[in-house]
Protein backbone atom coordinates (compact mmCIF):
# COMPACT_ATOMS: atom_id res chain seq x y z
CA UNK A 1 0.00 0.00 0.00
CA UNK A 2 1.42 3.52 -1.32
CA UNK A 3 0.09 5.58 1.62
CA UNK A 4 3.05 8.38 0.82
CA UNK A 5 1.61 8.77 -2.58
CA UNK A 6 -2.11 9.67 -0.96
CA UNK A 7 -3.43 12.73 -0.11
CA UNK A 8 -4.49 14.01 2.96
CA UNK A 9 -8.49 13.79 1.73
CA UNK A 10 -7.78 10.15 0.68
CA UNK A 11 -6.17 9.24 4.04
CA UNK A 12 -9.02 11.13 5.80
CA UNK A 13 -11.08 8.16 4.08
CA UNK A 14 -8.84 5.58 4.36
CA UNK A 15 -8.50 5.76 8.07
CA UNK A 16 -12.85 6.81 8.51
CA UNK A 17 -13.36 3.19 6.67
CA UNK A 18 -10.73 1.67 8.66
CA UNK A 19 -8.08 0.19 5.62
CA UNK A 20 -5.32 1.02 7.92
CA UNK A 21 -4.40 2.83 11.61
CA UNK A 22 -3.27 6.12 12.00
CA UNK A 23 0.04 4.55 13.33
CA UNK A 24 0.70 2.49 10.59
CA UNK A 25 0.78 5.34 8.30
CA UNK A 26 2.88 7.42 10.58
CA UNK A 27 5.55 4.14 10.88
CA UNK A 28 5.27 4.46 7.00
CA UNK A 29 5.87 8.01 6.42
CA UNK A 30 8.72 7.77 9.21
CA UNK A 31 10.40 5.15 7.65
CA UNK A 32 10.22 7.42 4.12
CA UNK A 33 11.96 10.59 5.57
CA UNK A 34 14.81 7.73 7.34
CA UNK A 35 15.47 6.79 4.22
CA UNK A 36 15.05 9.57 1.95
CA UNK A 37 16.35 12.86 3.98
CA UNK A 38 19.90 12.48 3.75
CA UNK A 39 19.02 13.43 -0.22
CA UNK A 40 17.33 16.11 1.07
CA UNK A 41 17.75 17.46 4.60
CA UNK A 42 14.45 18.77 4.39
CA UNK A 43 14.13 18.00 8.11
CA UNK A 44 15.81 19.48 11.29
CA UNK A 45 14.08 17.30 13.75
CA UNK A 46 12.42 14.22 13.48
CA UNK A 47 9.50 13.84 16.07
CA UNK A 48 9.37 9.93 15.75
CA UNK A 49 8.39 9.10 19.04
CA UNK A 50 6.09 12.07 19.64
CA UNK A 51 4.03 11.12 16.48
CA UNK A 52 3.53 7.43 16.95
CA UNK A 53 1.87 8.91 20.49
CA UNK A 54 -0.37 10.90 19.06
CA UNK A 55 -1.00 8.33 16.26
CA UNK A 56 -2.12 5.61 19.14
CA UNK A 57 -4.28 8.32 20.84
CA UNK A 58 -5.92 9.00 17.23
CA UNK A 59 -6.63 5.79 16.70
CA UNK A 60 -8.26 5.25 20.18
CA UNK A 61 -10.02 8.91 19.69
CA UNK A 62 -11.75 7.29 16.23
CA UNK A 63 -12.36 3.73 17.82
CA UNK A 64 -14.41 5.51 20.87
CA UNK A 65 -16.41 7.95 18.01
CA UNK A 66 -14.12 10.66 19.31
CA UNK A 67 -12.53 11.68 15.54
CA UNK A 68 -11.51 15.19 15.29
CA UNK A 69 -11.46 16.70 11.68
CA UNK A 70 -7.99 15.71 10.85
CA UNK A 71 -7.79 12.48 13.39
CA UNK A 72 -4.38 10.63 12.35
CA UNK A 73 -3.37 12.61 9.39
CA UNK A 74 0.20 13.18 9.75
CA UNK A 75 2.14 17.03 8.99
CA UNK A 76 4.99 18.49 9.12
CA UNK A 77 5.37 21.51 10.51
CA UNK A 78 8.22 24.10 9.32
CA UNK A 79 10.10 25.06 12.21
CA UNK A 80 9.10 28.47 12.80
CA UNK A 81 6.13 27.39 15.18
CA UNK A 82 7.13 27.05 18.64
CA UNK A 83 6.37 23.45 19.64
CA UNK A 84 5.60 22.50 23.25
CA UNK A 85 8.52 20.09 24.67
CA UNK A 86 10.57 19.62 20.92
CA UNK A 87 13.52 21.83 19.95
CA UNK A 88 12.05 25.52 17.60
CA UNK A 89 15.25 26.07 15.93
CA UNK A 90 13.65 28.79 13.06
CA UNK A 91 16.91 27.34 10.97
CA UNK A 92 19.37 29.68 13.39
CA UNK A 93 22.34 28.74 15.79
CA UNK A 94 20.97 30.91 17.80
CA UNK A 95 18.01 28.72 18.97
CA UNK A 96 19.79 25.52 18.25
CA UNK A 97 19.36 25.10 21.85
CA UNK A 98 15.67 26.17 22.31
CA UNK A 99 12.80 24.04 23.62
CA UNK A 100 9.76 25.63 23.39
CA UNK A 101 7.62 25.91 26.30
CA UNK A 102 4.60 26.26 24.44
CA UNK A 103 2.40 25.84 21.33
CA UNK A 104 2.07 27.99 18.81
CA UNK A 105 -1.86 28.90 17.89
CA UNK A 106 -2.02 27.01 14.60
CA UNK A 107 0.17 23.95 16.63
CA UNK A 108 -2.05 23.89 19.19
CA UNK A 109 -5.42 23.70 16.92
CA UNK A 110 -4.25 21.35 14.23
CA UNK A 111 -3.32 18.90 17.12
CA UNK A 112 -6.56 19.54 18.73
CA UNK A 113 -8.12 18.63 15.62
CA UNK A 114 -6.10 15.17 15.66
CA UNK A 115 -2.71 16.03 13.51
CA UNK A 116 0.21 13.75 13.62
CA UNK A 117 3.20 15.88 14.19
CA UNK A 118 5.89 13.72 11.85
CA UNK A 119 8.65 16.46 12.75
CA UNK A 120 10.00 19.87 12.13
CA UNK A 121 11.18 21.09 8.83
CA UNK A 122 14.46 23.03 7.45
CA UNK A 123 13.96 26.87 6.34
CA UNK A 124 16.03 29.74 5.85
CA UNK A 125 17.78 31.61 9.19
CA UNK A 126 14.66 32.87 10.84
CA UNK A 127 12.68 32.88 7.06
CA UNK A 128 15.39 35.27 5.53
CA UNK A 129 15.90 33.68 2.35
CA UNK A 130 14.45 32.76 -0.60
CA UNK A 131 16.77 29.20 -1.43
CA UNK A 132 16.89 27.47 1.62
CA UNK A 133 20.86 28.31 1.49
CA UNK A 134 20.77 30.47 4.90
CA UNK A 135 19.68 27.69 7.32
CA UNK A 136 22.31 26.65 10.02
CA UNK A 137 22.00 23.16 9.17
CA UNK A 138 22.50 23.73 5.75
CA UNK A 139 20.39 23.73 2.63
CA UNK A 140 17.68 21.73 1.45
CA UNK A 141 17.79 20.03 -2.48
CA UNK A 142 15.20 19.82 -4.29
CA UNK A 143 13.33 16.51 -4.97
CA UNK A 144 13.15 17.17 -8.91
CA UNK A 145 17.08 17.92 -9.14
CA UNK A 146 19.23 17.53 -6.05
CA UNK A 147 21.18 20.21 -7.39
CA UNK A 148 19.04 22.65 -7.12
CA UNK A 149 17.36 24.72 -4.43
CA UNK A 150 13.97 24.28 -3.96
CA UNK A 151 13.38 27.73 -2.89
CA UNK A 152 12.77 29.43 0.23
CA UNK A 153 12.41 29.83 2.73
CA UNK A 154 9.62 27.43 3.85
CA UNK A 155 12.19 25.12 1.56
CA UNK A 156 11.90 21.97 3.77
CA UNK A 157 7.96 21.81 3.82
CA UNK A 158 8.08 22.39 -0.21
CA UNK A 159 10.54 19.42 -0.51
CA UNK A 160 8.72 17.31 2.19
CA UNK A 161 5.55 17.76 0.75
CA UNK A 162 7.26 17.35 -2.89
CA UNK A 163 8.89 13.96 -2.13
CA UNK A 164 5.75 12.31 -0.37
CA UNK A 165 7.78 12.44 3.01
CA UNK A 166 4.02 14.30 4.53
CA UNK A 167 0.88 15.01 2.12
CA UNK A 168 0.75 18.60 4.05
CA UNK A 169 3.27 20.59 5.97
CA UNK A 170 2.79 24.59 7.61
CA UNK A 171 4.57 27.43 5.93
CA UNK A 172 5.09 30.85 6.40
CA UNK A 173 5.34 33.40 3.87
CA UNK A 174 6.43 37.44 4.52
CA UNK A 175 7.52 38.17 0.44
CA UNK A 176 7.06 34.98 -1.01
CA UNK A 177 8.18 31.96 1.35
CA UNK A 178 5.04 29.94 0.56
CA UNK A 179 4.28 30.52 -2.50
CA UNK A 180 7.96 30.93 -4.65
CA UNK A 181 9.30 26.75 -2.61
CA UNK A 182 5.61 25.74 -3.89
CA UNK A 183 6.23 26.88 -7.56
CA UNK A 184 9.96 25.40 -7.37
CA UNK A 185 8.63 21.92 -6.48
CA UNK A 186 5.41 21.84 -8.13
CA UNK A 187 3.43 21.90 -5.21
CA UNK A 188 -0.01 23.97 -3.87
CA UNK A 189 1.34 26.73 -1.50
CA UNK A 190 -1.41 29.22 0.00
CA UNK A 191 -0.90 32.77 1.83
CA UNK A 192 -3.95 33.87 3.35
CA UNK A 193 -4.98 37.27 3.90
CA UNK A 194 -3.01 39.07 6.62
CA UNK A 195 -4.74 38.79 10.21
CA UNK A 196 -6.41 35.39 9.39
CA UNK A 197 -4.03 32.90 10.80
CA UNK A 198 -2.82 33.87 14.14
CA UNK A 199 0.80 34.68 14.62
CA UNK A 200 1.02 33.21 18.08
CA UNK A 201 4.00 31.41 18.82
CA UNK A 202 5.52 31.81 15.38
CA UNK A 203 8.61 33.14 15.60
CA UNK A 204 8.66 36.82 14.04
CA UNK A 205 10.42 37.80 11.12
CA UNK A 206 8.53 40.79 10.16
CA UNK A 207 5.18 41.62 11.67
CA UNK A 208 3.15 43.66 9.31
CA UNK A 209 3.85 41.06 6.34
CA UNK A 210 4.01 37.27 8.11
CA UNK A 211 1.28 35.05 7.92
CA UNK A 212 1.04 31.25 8.33
CA UNK A 213 -0.48 29.23 5.55
CA UNK A 214 0.10 25.65 3.81
CA UNK A 215 1.85 23.48 1.38
CA UNK A 216 0.33 20.37 0.02
CA UNK A 217 -0.28 18.54 -3.16
CA UNK A 218 -4.15 19.78 -3.91
CA UNK A 219 -6.19 22.37 -3.46
CA UNK A 220 -8.98 20.33 -1.36
CA UNK A 221 -6.07 19.52 1.04
CA UNK A 222 -4.94 22.79 1.64
CA UNK A 223 -8.54 23.82 2.35
CA UNK A 224 -9.18 21.19 4.61
CA UNK A 225 -6.10 22.42 6.47
CA UNK A 226 -6.77 26.05 6.66
CA UNK A 227 -10.28 25.50 7.89
CA UNK A 228 -8.44 24.55 10.92
CA UNK A 229 -5.80 27.18 11.21
CA UNK A 230 -7.67 30.33 10.52
CA UNK A 231 -10.08 31.97 12.77
CA UNK A 232 -9.84 34.77 15.37
CA UNK A 233 -7.15 34.41 18.31
CA UNK A 234 -6.86 36.48 21.23
CA UNK A 235 -3.42 35.94 21.26
CA UNK A 236 -2.40 37.52 18.24
CA UNK A 237 -2.98 40.99 18.78
CA UNK A 238 -3.05 41.58 15.00
CA UNK A 239 -5.28 38.51 13.94
CA UNK A 240 -8.90 39.76 12.78
CA UNK A 241 -12.30 38.71 13.94
CA UNK A 242 -13.66 38.24 10.33
CA UNK A 243 -15.91 34.69 10.03
CA UNK A 244 -14.06 31.90 8.42
CA UNK A 245 -15.96 30.50 5.43
CA UNK A 246 -16.26 26.96 4.91
CA UNK A 247 -13.19 26.29 2.76
CA UNK A 248 -13.85 22.99 1.94
CA UNK A 249 -17.94 23.20 0.75
CA UNK A 250 -16.94 26.54 -1.96
CA UNK A 251 -14.69 24.44 -3.83
CA UNK A 252 -16.74 22.90 -5.38
CA UNK A 253 -18.46 26.13 -6.80
CA UNK A 254 -17.82 26.50 -10.42
CA UNK A 255 -15.92 29.56 -11.50
CA UNK A 256 -17.79 30.25 -14.30
CA UNK A 257 -18.09 34.15 -14.88
CA UNK A 258 -14.71 34.77 -12.45
CA UNK A 259 -12.75 37.89 -13.96
CA UNK A 260 -9.16 37.35 -14.06
CA UNK A 261 -7.01 40.27 -13.98
CA UNK A 262 -3.80 39.72 -15.61
CA UNK A 263 -0.71 41.89 -14.47
CA UNK A 264 0.68 43.53 -18.01
CA UNK A 265 3.99 44.43 -15.74
CA UNK A 266 4.50 40.97 -14.65
CA UNK A 267 5.42 39.58 -18.20
CA UNK A 268 8.20 41.89 -18.71
CA UNK A 269 11.23 41.10 -19.21
CA UNK A 270 12.74 39.21 -16.39
CA UNK A 271 10.50 36.27 -16.69
CA UNK A 272 12.13 33.67 -17.94
CA UNK A 273 9.91 33.08 -21.67
CA UNK A 274 9.24 29.27 -21.25
CA UNK A 275 8.13 29.82 -17.64
CA UNK A 276 6.08 33.32 -19.09
CA UNK A 277 4.33 30.51 -21.43
CA UNK A 278 2.99 28.16 -19.15
CA UNK A 279 1.81 30.66 -17.50
CA UNK A 280 -0.50 31.88 -20.12
CA UNK A 281 -1.46 28.38 -20.64
CA UNK A 282 -2.70 27.78 -17.31
CA UNK A 283 -4.68 31.16 -17.40
CA UNK A 284 -5.99 29.75 -20.71
CA UNK A 285 -6.80 26.86 -19.18
CA UNK A 286 -8.80 28.91 -16.63
CA UNK A 287 -10.55 30.54 -19.54
CA UNK A 288 -11.68 27.66 -20.45
CA UNK A 289 -13.67 26.53 -17.44
CA UNK A 290 -15.66 29.49 -17.46
CA UNK A 291 -13.10 32.29 -16.37
CA UNK A 292 -12.67 35.74 -18.11
CA UNK A 293 -9.42 37.20 -18.24
CA UNK A 294 -8.21 40.84 -19.02
CA UNK A 295 -5.39 42.83 -18.74
CA UNK A 296 -4.82 45.47 -15.58
CA UNK A 297 -1.99 47.86 -15.08
CA UNK A 298 -0.38 48.22 -11.58
CA UNK A 299 1.93 51.60 -12.45
CA UNK A 300 3.86 50.88 -9.08
CA UNK A 301 4.02 47.44 -8.61
CA UNK A 302 8.08 47.68 -9.70
CA UNK A 303 8.72 49.16 -6.79
CA UNK A 304 7.48 46.11 -4.80
CA UNK A 305 10.89 44.60 -3.90
CA UNK A 306 13.14 47.83 -2.96
CA UNK A 307 9.57 48.63 -0.30
CA UNK A 308 10.03 45.43 0.74
CA UNK A 309 13.50 45.62 1.44
CA UNK A 310 13.18 48.57 3.89
CA UNK A 311 10.01 47.13 5.86
CA UNK A 312 11.19 43.98 6.29
CA UNK A 313 14.21 44.37 7.47
CA UNK A 314 12.97 46.91 9.74
CA UNK A 315 10.80 45.03 11.28
CA UNK A 316 13.28 42.53 11.41
CA UNK A 317 15.85 44.30 13.15
CA UNK A 318 13.27 45.04 15.97
CA UNK A 319 11.88 41.48 16.45
CA UNK A 320 15.23 40.29 16.37
CA UNK A 321 16.60 42.74 19.73
CA UNK A 322 15.06 40.07 21.78
CA UNK A 323 17.95 37.71 21.36
CA UNK A 324 20.30 38.77 23.86
CA UNK A 325 21.94 36.15 25.23
CA UNK A 326 20.21 36.87 28.08
CA UNK A 327 16.73 34.71 28.41
CA UNK A 328 17.10 32.29 25.69
CA UNK A 329 18.95 31.50 22.44
CA UNK A 330 22.81 31.00 22.31
CA UNK A 331 25.02 32.91 24.64
CA UNK A 332 28.71 33.52 23.76
CA UNK A 333 31.18 32.08 26.52
CA UNK A 334 34.05 34.36 28.28
CA UNK A 335 32.42 37.66 27.36
CA UNK A 336 33.48 40.37 29.19
CA UNK A 337 30.66 43.74 30.25
CA UNK A 338 27.34 43.54 29.23
CA UNK A 339 27.66 45.10 25.86
CA UNK A 340 30.22 42.75 24.86
CA UNK A 341 27.60 39.63 25.83
CA UNK A 342 25.17 40.92 23.69
CA UNK A 343 27.55 42.25 20.85
CA UNK A 344 29.27 38.42 20.50
CA UNK A 345 26.05 36.69 21.55
CA UNK A 346 24.46 38.16 18.22
CA UNK A 347 27.50 37.95 16.27
CA UNK A 348 27.81 34.15 16.87
CA UNK A 349 24.25 33.05 16.80
CA UNK A 350 23.20 34.77 13.93
CA UNK A 351 24.40 33.97 9.72
CA UNK A 352 25.11 36.22 7.42
CA UNK A 353 22.09 37.26 5.72
CA UNK A 354 20.32 37.74 9.22
CA UNK A 355 23.09 39.82 10.03
CA UNK A 356 22.64 41.79 6.98
CA UNK A 357 19.00 42.07 6.95
CA UNK A 358 19.62 43.33 10.90
CA UNK A 359 21.74 45.87 9.91
CA UNK A 360 20.24 47.24 6.91
CA UNK A 361 17.01 47.66 9.00
CA UNK A 362 18.67 49.09 11.85
CA UNK A 363 20.08 51.76 8.95
CA UNK A 364 16.82 52.65 7.62
CA UNK A 365 15.35 53.33 10.95
CA UNK A 366 18.26 55.33 12.34
CA UNK A 367 18.31 59.39 12.93
CA UNK A 368 18.55 61.21 9.73
CA UNK A 369 17.59 58.03 7.46
CA UNK A 370 13.89 57.18 9.11
CA UNK A 371 12.25 60.14 6.32
CA UNK A 372 14.22 59.04 3.57
CA UNK A 373 13.60 55.34 3.66
CA UNK A 374 11.08 53.70 6.18
CA UNK A 375 8.66 56.70 6.04
CA UNK A 376 9.51 56.65 2.03
CA UNK A 377 8.59 53.08 2.22
CA UNK A 378 5.14 52.73 3.85
CA UNK A 379 3.97 55.55 1.35
CA UNK A 380 5.17 53.41 -1.49
CA UNK A 381 4.06 50.57 0.25
CA UNK A 382 0.46 52.17 -0.14
CA UNK A 383 0.74 53.18 -3.74
CA UNK A 384 1.25 49.62 -4.26
CA UNK A 385 -1.58 48.18 -2.13
CA UNK A 386 -4.21 50.72 -3.77
CA UNK A 387 -2.80 49.26 -7.10
CA UNK A 388 -3.85 45.93 -5.98
CA UNK A 389 -7.26 47.63 -4.69
CA UNK A 390 -8.21 49.30 -7.94
CA UNK A 391 -7.78 46.23 -9.86
CA UNK A 392 -10.07 44.35 -7.45
CA UNK A 393 -12.56 46.56 -8.19
CA UNK A 394 -12.93 45.15 -11.60
CA UNK A 395 -11.59 41.67 -11.40
CA UNK A 396 -11.78 39.00 -9.19
CA UNK A 397 -7.96 37.41 -9.04
CA UNK A 398 -4.86 38.31 -10.05
CA UNK A 399 -2.73 35.92 -11.89
CA UNK A 400 0.72 35.78 -12.95
CA UNK A 401 3.95 33.89 -12.76
CA UNK A 402 5.01 32.98 -8.79
CA UNK A 403 8.67 32.74 -9.88
CA UNK A 404 11.06 34.72 -12.62
CA UNK A 405 12.95 30.84 -13.53
CA UNK A 406 12.33 27.29 -12.34
CA UNK A 407 14.37 26.30 -9.54
CA UNK A 408 18.44 27.17 -9.56
CA UNK A 409 21.08 25.54 -8.59
CA UNK A 410 22.67 25.74 -5.41
CA UNK A 411 25.45 28.27 -4.86
CA UNK A 412 24.02 30.48 -8.27
CA UNK A 413 22.66 33.61 -6.17
CA UNK A 414 24.35 32.97 -3.14
CA UNK A 415 26.86 35.79 -3.32
CA UNK A 416 24.43 38.16 -4.55
CA UNK A 417 21.64 39.74 -2.67
CA UNK A 418 19.94 41.33 -4.58
CA UNK A 419 19.56 38.68 -7.53
CA UNK A 420 18.71 36.66 -4.54
CA UNK A 421 15.84 39.57 -3.37
CA UNK A 422 14.14 39.75 -7.00
CA UNK A 423 13.01 36.17 -6.64
CA UNK A 424 10.20 37.12 -4.86
CA UNK A 425 9.45 39.77 -7.04
CA UNK A 426 5.78 38.73 -8.01
CA UNK A 427 5.20 38.05 -5.11
CA UNK A 428 5.95 40.79 -2.67
CA UNK A 429 3.02 43.07 -3.50
CA UNK A 430 0.48 40.59 -1.57
CA UNK A 431 2.33 40.87 1.42
CA UNK A 432 2.67 44.65 1.01
CA UNK A 433 -1.10 44.84 0.78
CA UNK A 434 -2.08 41.46 2.99
CA UNK A 435 -3.69 39.89 0.13
CA UNK A 436 -4.43 36.02 0.31
CA UNK A 437 -2.35 34.85 -2.20
CA UNK A 438 -1.29 31.04 -4.12
CA UNK A 439 0.91 28.81 -6.09
CA UNK A 440 -0.34 26.24 -8.55
CA UNK A 441 1.30 23.07 -9.96
CA UNK A 442 0.76 24.68 -13.77
CA UNK A 443 3.10 22.35 -15.59
CA UNK A 444 7.16 22.18 -16.25
CA UNK A 445 10.42 23.93 -17.98
CA UNK A 446 13.34 21.39 -18.87
CA UNK A 447 11.87 18.94 -16.07
CA UNK A 448 11.24 21.63 -13.69
CA UNK A 449 8.41 22.34 -12.21
CA UNK A 450 6.52 26.19 -12.77
CA UNK A 451 3.90 27.44 -10.83
CA UNK A 452 0.74 30.16 -11.17
CA UNK A 453 0.40 32.96 -9.06
CA UNK A 454 -2.99 34.29 -8.24
CA UNK A 455 -3.85 37.07 -5.97
CA UNK A 456 -7.12 37.52 -4.47
CA UNK A 457 -8.91 40.11 -2.38
CA UNK A 458 -8.88 41.18 1.65
CA UNK A 459 -10.67 37.37 2.99
CA UNK A 460 -11.26 35.66 -0.24
CA UNK A 461 -8.90 32.73 -0.26
CA UNK A 462 -11.79 30.94 -1.22
CA UNK A 463 -12.04 32.76 -4.80
CA UNK A 464 -8.15 31.22 -4.85
CA UNK A 465 -9.02 27.86 -3.46
CA UNK A 466 -12.18 27.28 -6.47
CA UNK A 467 -9.56 28.15 -9.07
CA UNK A 468 -7.46 25.97 -7.90
CA UNK A 469 -9.57 23.04 -7.06
CA UNK A 470 -11.22 23.42 -10.56
CA UNK A 471 -7.85 23.69 -12.62
CA UNK A 472 -6.48 20.67 -10.86
CA UNK A 473 -9.72 18.58 -11.92
CA UNK A 474 -8.32 19.92 -15.52
CA UNK A 475 -4.77 18.59 -15.39
CA UNK A 476 -2.79 16.34 -13.88
CA UNK A 477 0.39 18.39 -13.26
CA UNK A 478 0.09 18.14 -9.42
CA UNK A 479 -0.10 14.64 -9.93
CA UNK A 480 3.63 14.01 -10.89
CA UNK A 481 6.14 13.18 -8.59
CA UNK A 482 9.66 13.78 -9.06
CA UNK A 483 12.04 10.55 -9.98
CA UNK A 484 13.16 8.38 -7.49
CA UNK A 485 10.15 9.49 -4.52
CA UNK A 486 7.27 7.91 -6.22
CA UNK B 1 30.14 52.80 -2.14
CA UNK B 2 27.14 54.36 -0.57
CA UNK B 3 28.43 53.34 2.76
CA UNK B 4 32.03 53.17 3.99
CA UNK B 5 33.72 51.01 7.04
CA UNK B 6 32.53 53.66 9.92
CA UNK B 7 29.36 53.82 8.85
CA UNK B 8 29.29 50.36 8.97
CA UNK B 9 30.55 50.00 12.46
CA UNK B 10 28.31 52.41 13.65
CA UNK B 11 25.21 50.55 12.47
CA UNK B 12 26.74 47.42 13.81
CA UNK B 13 27.42 49.12 17.06
CA UNK B 14 23.43 50.11 17.34
CA UNK B 15 22.42 46.73 16.17
CA UNK B 16 24.98 45.22 18.94
CA UNK B 17 26.22 42.37 16.47
CA UNK B 18 30.27 41.93 16.79
CA UNK B 19 31.64 41.33 13.50
CA UNK B 20 34.65 39.76 12.52
CA UNK B 21 37.15 41.52 10.02
CA UNK B 22 36.47 40.00 7.02
CA UNK B 23 32.30 40.44 7.77
CA UNK B 24 33.08 43.69 8.35
CA UNK B 25 34.39 44.60 4.77
CA UNK B 26 31.93 41.81 2.84
CA UNK B 27 29.03 44.52 4.73
CA UNK B 28 30.51 47.45 3.53
CA UNK B 29 30.19 46.03 -0.08
CA UNK B 30 27.07 44.56 0.37
CA UNK B 31 25.17 46.76 2.48
CA UNK B 32 26.26 49.75 0.47
CA UNK B 33 24.42 47.82 -2.90
CA UNK B 34 21.05 46.98 -0.84
CA UNK B 35 21.06 50.94 -0.45
CA UNK B 36 21.91 51.59 -3.64
CA UNK B 37 19.44 49.15 -4.38
CA UNK B 38 16.19 50.54 -1.73
CA UNK B 39 17.50 54.25 -3.28
CA UNK B 40 15.21 53.43 -6.18
CA UNK B 41 12.18 54.64 -3.66
CA UNK B 42 13.32 58.50 -4.12
CA UNK B 43 11.55 58.42 -7.74
CA UNK B 44 8.82 57.53 -6.14
CA UNK B 45 6.06 60.82 -6.67
CA UNK B 46 4.73 60.24 -2.73
CA UNK B 47 3.60 63.69 -2.15
CA UNK B 48 0.76 64.08 0.07
CA UNK B 49 0.51 59.55 0.49
CA UNK B 50 -0.52 58.43 3.72
CA UNK B 51 2.08 56.37 5.57
CA UNK B 52 0.82 52.76 5.88
CA UNK B 53 0.20 51.62 9.28
CA UNK B 54 -1.46 48.78 8.70
CA UNK B 55 -2.15 46.29 5.28
CA UNK B 56 -5.84 46.49 5.89
CA UNK B 57 -6.04 49.68 7.45
CA UNK B 58 -7.90 48.87 10.70
CA UNK B 59 -6.98 49.86 13.66
CA UNK B 60 -5.45 48.29 16.70
CA UNK B 61 -7.57 46.04 18.70
CA UNK B 62 -7.61 46.49 22.61
CA UNK B 63 -8.57 44.63 25.32
CA UNK B 64 -9.44 44.78 28.92
CA UNK B 65 -6.43 44.93 31.36
CA UNK B 66 -6.84 41.76 32.98
CA UNK B 67 -4.17 39.15 34.31
CA UNK B 68 -4.97 36.01 31.70
CA UNK B 69 -1.96 33.65 32.44
CA UNK B 70 -0.44 32.06 35.36
CA UNK B 71 3.19 32.97 36.33
CA UNK B 72 5.58 29.86 34.68
CA UNK B 73 8.57 31.33 35.13
CA UNK B 74 10.30 28.43 36.11
CA UNK B 75 9.24 26.51 32.85
CA UNK B 76 10.40 29.80 31.14
CA UNK B 77 13.73 29.92 32.43
CA UNK B 78 14.79 26.31 31.38
CA UNK B 79 16.05 27.73 28.46
CA UNK B 80 18.08 30.52 30.20
CA UNK B 81 21.81 30.21 29.63
CA UNK B 82 22.45 31.07 33.55
CA UNK B 83 19.30 31.73 36.35
CA UNK B 84 20.27 31.87 40.02
CA UNK B 85 16.97 31.92 42.53
CA UNK B 86 14.71 32.93 39.33
CA UNK B 87 16.67 36.32 38.42
CA UNK B 88 18.87 35.79 34.95
CA UNK B 89 22.82 36.32 35.38
CA UNK B 90 24.37 38.61 33.77
CA UNK B 91 28.05 40.51 33.74
CA UNK B 92 28.55 42.80 36.00
CA UNK B 93 26.47 46.38 35.34
CA UNK B 94 27.12 48.86 38.48
CA UNK B 95 30.81 49.19 40.02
Amino acid sequence: MDLHAKTLTELAAGLDSGDYLSVELTQALLDRIAAHDEKLNAMITVTGDEALAAAAKADADRAAGNAGTLCGLPLIHKDIFCTRGVRTSCGSKMLDNFVSPYDATVVERLAAAGAVMLGKANMDEFAMGSSNETSYYGPVRNPWDLDRSPGGSSGGSAASVAARFTPAATATDTGGSIRQPAALTNTIGIKPTYGRVSRYGMVAFASSLDQAGVITRTAEDAARLLGVMAGFDERDSTCLDEPVPDYAADLGNSIKGLKIGVVRQHFDEGLDADCGARVREAIAALESLGATAVEVDMPNIDLSVPTYYVVAPAECSSNLSRFDGVRFGHRAKDTGDLFDLYCRSRGEGFGDEVKRRIMTGTYVLSAGYYDAYYLKAQQVRHLIADDFKRAFEDVDVIAGPTSPTAAFKLGAKVDDPITMYLNDIYTIGANLGGFPAMSIPCGFVGGLPVGLHLVGHHFDESALLRCAHAYQQETDWHTRCPEGFA
Amino acid sequence: MSLDKDQVQQIATLARLKLKPEEHAELVDKLSRIVDFVDHLSAADTEGVIPMAHPLDVAQRLRQDVVTEPNERDRYQENAPSVTEGLYLVPKVIE
